[in-house]
């Protein structure tokens, strides 16, 4: 096994157990700071994989960004023990329902995938961030266009939910 | 990699980590006797002649403090606060480039731990990582005040990252890499084209507004005056830090100063040509040893560090702290729109002088 | 721009450099650990509130503003993201690239306009 197997195995191990993490952690920000961890591991797959732009921007964006966020709603939250919502029965079924189509969907992906050669990169400098803004905006241009929209979608949507609460 | 250069990247790592601890306890030092100054007293002065030994002296104090964990406070989290806020202040040096390549005889010796392609997003990564030393911390305390610095810290701190970011993009514009040391070698060259400043091409003179907004935001990611709403001892008591104690207490202290010091020597880097300085291709023309201009040039980026050090402390004795609503509008009103302003100018400017077609 | 030396080993100073902060963090907390004198009483473990008894707890929901700046945080620094590859690209694109990001701008402008008008940022 060459060294970046090896380390492709070890961070993949490090992934899937701090995800499992997340799930069965009591405290919140627990789970909260595993997916970070999760993050990280993620991103020294991606390094490997020499993709360093998407990388790099998942420690920024989901570690930096939408981890924050998710450390604002838990710390706004109440989290007393006796305002804990109590789960029912029918939550239960649901739960176990979406989470059984989950698998469903999950599995029948994975199985029309095929096996690719993980930790060999095919093209050494195709996720260089040169030549991804190449792709970008010129292959990409009507996504990334649309995105702008999607955005301003996000902000119009985040101001009406915050403003209902104050009125 | 073979193992004589792993162990020389161990070295340099251990050599950094060890100059910025020092000049993070100095600062300390620098810090109370320029306060002294500017109110007119002595200020420390008594450990060691003009109280050099008195960041020692506070080290052991800090120490051998008792440490103090809150009974209601989430005890796993609230050690995890402090080493985080330290973890995430020392591993941002990583990509700075101290210096040229040294160069004796045939062997070469980096003077920058990871030359990597995207150097510039790894330090805004690990800004903002940053927050989570304060809000896991302030959190755990089960504080009053704590929390409130904790959700103050969070916010200020994200909302002007977005300046921040957005006043890189005008400079990468200018420069078109993201690697330190290729934005470093970029200043290098003559400033408009002028014959006689070579070494003087810094970013600021092509990027003032983008200097101006990062200089800002770097106060507020540092959570210095006039941004320290975080920890504002007239409100907050000591901010998310109240409970602390020992060197859980100073680590909160020295991640900041190692804050200071790595963000002076990134604004160095970005706008202030780095290691470049005017006449290094005078005396390199003049047959000095390639060895002696790489060492004047980390000198002459530690002189721009040391001015950046000293407005830090300056600007902290001379302004009064924000009001929220203020600071809150200065981020995103005033910031953000100046930072879209000056994307959209340079772009412009650019254009009409034939940098792009 | 030797696209040869951009390779995955360039992170593993990096790597090494998390290692030694983290060793340096460990051993620090543990050294203080063993120094320091241990004399426990209740009133030092109670949470600091100016000297006055302890009110309730301090885990209390928080204004939504604060909510909202995080979203807005988010929005904001993924747009700021889809620049970077355009700003390193910048000459390489020319004009049209120009005028592909300022479109993109645009919208980003009109929301940033929609959020100063609805006051979302007000704090008073």
């Amino acid at each position: 096994m060459t060294i970046t197997q090896s380390l492709f195995y070890f961070l993949a191990f490090v992934a899937i157990f701090s995800s499992l993490l997340v799930v069965t952690a009591k405290n919140p920000i627990h789970s909260v700071l595993y997916l970070i961890l999760t993050f990280f591991t993620l991103t020294g797959e991606y390094i490997l994989l020499n993709a360093q732009f998407i990388g790099i921007v998942n420690i920024i964006v989901y570690a930096g960004a939408i981890m924050v966020l998710f450390l604002f709603v838990i710390m706004l939250l109440n989290l007393n023990v006796e305002s804990e919502p109590q789960k029912t029965n029918l939550m239960k079924f649901i739960g176990i329902i979406t989470g059984g189509i989950g698998l469903v969907v999950l599995t029948a992906a994975l199985k029309s995938t095929d096996p690719s050669n993980t930790v060999v990169i095919q093209e050494v400098d195709m996720g260089l961030v040169k030549n991804l803004g190449q792709v970008l905006f010129k292959e990409f241009l009507l996504p990334f266009e649309i995105v702008s929209i999607l955005f301003l979608s996000a902000m119009v949507g985040a101001v009406l939910l915050a403003r209902k609460e104050t009125k | 990699m073979e193992s004589a250069l792993i162990i020389e990247k161990f070295l340099l790592i251990t050599i950094v980590l060890v100059v910025s601890l020092v000049v993070a306890m100095y600062m300390t030092l620098v810090e109370r006797r320029f306060a002294a100054f500017f109110q007119d007293r002595l200020g420390p002065n008594r450990a060691g002649p003009f109280g050099i030994l008195q960041p020692l002296a506070d080290g052991v104090k800090l120490f051998t403090k008792e440490e103090i964990l809150p009974e209601n406070a989430n005890k796993l989290l609230f050690i995890m606060g402090p080493s985080l806020a330290m973890f995430t202040a020392t591993i941002s040096s990583a990509v700075i480039p101290w210096g040229r390549d040294l160069v004796f005889g045939d062997k070469v010796i980096s003077l920058q731990v990871a030359d990597i392609n995207v150097g510039l997003l790894y330090i805004f990564g690990v800004v903002s990582l940053g927050v989570y030393g304060m809000m896991v911390g302030g959190w755990a305390s089960n504080n009053k005040y704590s929390l409130l610095g904790t959700i103050r810290a969070a916010s200020q701190s994200i909302s002007y990252e977005i300046a921040m970011g957005m006043a890189i993009i005008a400079l990468l514009m200018v420069t078109g890499t993201l690697s330190m040391r290729g934005i470093v070698d970029g200043q290098g060259s003559t400033l408009y084209g002028l014959k006689g400043t070579e070494g003087l091409g810094w970013n600021v003179f092509y990027q003032p507004v983008a200097f101006l907004i990062y200089l800002i935001c770097m106060f507020a990611e540092c959570n210095r005056t006039p941004f320290d709403l975080p920890e504002c001892e007239s409100e907050l008591v000591a901010g998310y830090h109240t409970e602390h104690s020992s060197m859980k207490l100073g680590f909160y202290l020295f991640a900041e100063y190692i804050n200071m010091f790595v963000s002076s020597a990134v604004i160095s880097a970005l706008f202030f040509g780095g290691y470049n300085f005017p006449g290094q291709e005078a005396l390199a023309n003049a047959g000095v040893a390639s060895y002696w201009i790489t060492l004047i040039g980390v000198g002459a980026f530690f002189c721009k560090i040391a001015f950046f050090l000293f407005f830090f402390v300056w600007v902290r004795w001379t302004i009064p702290r924000f009001r929220y609503d203020q600071l809150m509008r200065l981020g995103w009103n005033m910031l953000v729109p100046l930072a879209i302003a000056n994307i959209g100018i340079t772009g412009v400017v650019m254009y009409l002088t034939g940098h792009i077609n | 721009m030797l696209l040869l030396e951009q390779l995955p080993v360039n992170y593993a100073p990096v790597a090494f450099q998390f290692f030694v902060a983290v060793g340096f963090v460990v051993v620090t907390m543990l050294a203080t650990h063993l120094i320091g004198p241990k004399r426990k009483t209740s009133d030092k473990l109670t949470p600091f509130e100016s000297g006055v008894e302890v009110q309730g707890n301090a885990r209390h929901p928080m204004s939504v503003k604060y909510f909202l700046v995080a979203i807005l945080f988010v929005l904001f620094d993924v747009e700021v993201i889809f620049m970077y590859p355009w700003a390193v690209n910048f000459r390489e694109l020319g004009i049209l690239g120009m005028l592909e990001m300022f479109t993109f701008m645009i919208f980003l402008l009109l929301g940033f306009i929609y959020i100063i008008k609805k006051g979302a940022l007000n704090w008073e």
